[in-house]
């Protein structure tokens, strides 16, 4: 297994970076686990760049265009985007074990840690000050969302119609605080229609 | 012997998986619309602080949802909600990657796509919004929020250094 995966590796390294490799990398279920439990222990609020790291250029199990494709497919997909990429790529190599391997490694550190903090945090949250540390916590990680939004909103290039959707949904959800299923069910498809009508320009 | 909300907090979070457009961070305002204000299972100040202990911990954000689990249902709340958030999107995924191949370049992936990038930026704003309400909002918090969100935008600065500064202020009690 060691084998064939650096051999496959040299020959994507002959081969460039850039072009697709001639022969796929060979990827176990135990090195899926096992990588995709790195990830998970590497990521503080966002984990989908040290998964990009390990796959396109520590390991080279994708390319980075075979890597876009695969993020895209997953962000346009309900589901957190990482989960579905560790599903994807754990198809990818090794089909529904791959798939689930990956999911699973990918969980199960962050799982235990966040739990086992939850089971300290409950000893201690009568404590005045750590229930201010994490108040603080928790004001400076909503503006960590905040500043995920807004860059994302720069993906839309400025285009008017693009911030009156984002606008709408974000008043429909934020401040009526209607449900997002029915806020869905009116803004995905009317947005994915401009979209499709605005597709020529 | 069941925790008495297992079942409605299962089926909450097998539907809200399919919604999750946008990933964990653009659900959240109807996860807390249905655990608080629907449910009642978490106070406002318990689903903040369930939020800020998902963020002090490495890993995806979606792991907030084992934490409101498990503050529902104990440590099995905490592993039913987190599967039955992951298991019905990544059915899904894995269902859409078989074929996705054949619809690579095609016009309407392309529509589906951008139209929906719009929607999340909306929703995500909107998460970090009712994220900044449902915190204690003195002059204090508010500021750093802002601050915050003007940092990451601007910079290239590491999001843990904002985390920590939050929670040294925090415990100085000034939030």
């Amino acid at each position: 297994m060691l084998k064939s995966e650096s051999l496959s590796r040299i020959s994507r390294t002959l081969a460039m970076d850039s072009t697709p490799p001639l022969s796929p990398p060979v990827v176990s279920t135990r090195a899926l686990f096992f990588r995709f439990l790195e990830v998970g222990l590497s990521g503080f609020g966002g984990v989908l760049p040290f998964a990009h790291r390990m796959m396109v250029e520590q390991r080279r199990w994708l390319s980075e265009a075979e890597f876009a494709e695969v993020l895209s497919i997953s962000q346009f997909l309900p589901g957190p985007n990482i989960v579905n990429v560790a599903v994807m790529v754990g198809r990818r190599f090794q089909g529904p074990k791959g798939a689930f391997a990956a999911v699973l490694g990918l969980m199960l550190m962050p799982m235990v840690i966040v739990l086992a903090l939850a089971l300290v945090y409950a000893r201690f949250a009568d404590v005045e000050r750590v229930r201010h540390a994490f108040n603080g916590i928790a004001a400076a990680a909503s503006g960590l969302v905040l500043a995920m939004g807004l860059k994302m909103a720069r993906a839309t290039r400025g285009s008017l119609v693009a911030m009156a959707i984002a606008a709408v949904s974000f008043v429909a959800i934020g401040i009526a605080r209607w449900p997002l299923l029915w806020v869905l069910a009116v803004m995905a498809p009317v947005s994915i229609v401009i979209a499709w009508m605005r597709r020529a320009r | 012997m069941m925790h008495p909300a297992l079942l409605e907090l299962t089926l909450q979070f097998l539907t809200l998986s399919l919604l999750s457009f946008g990933g964990a961070a653009a659900t959240l305002p109807d996860i807390h619309r249905r655990v608080v204000d629907v449910h009642h299972w978490l106070t406002n100040a318990e689903f903040t602080q369930m939020f800020a202990l998902s963020q002090a911990a490495p890993g995806p954000n979606v792991l907030v949802v084992s934490l409101i689990g498990w503050k529902v249902a104990g440590i099995a709340g905490g592993i039913v909600a987190m599967a039955a958030m992951c298991a019905p999107s990544s059915l899904l995924t894995y269902w859409v990657a078989h074929a996705a191949d054949r619809f690579r370049e095609a016009p309407l992936r392309i529509a589906i796509q951008r139209g929906l990038l719009p929607v999340t930026v909306g929703l995500i704003v909107a998460s970090g919004y009712v994220l900044m309400r449902t915190t204690d909002h003195g002059v204090v918090a508010f500021a750093l929020t802002l601050l915050t969100t003007a940092t990451v935008v601007a910079t290239r600065v590491h999001p843990l250094w904002l985390l920590g500064l939050g929670g040294l202020v925090g415990a100085l009690g000034w939030v």
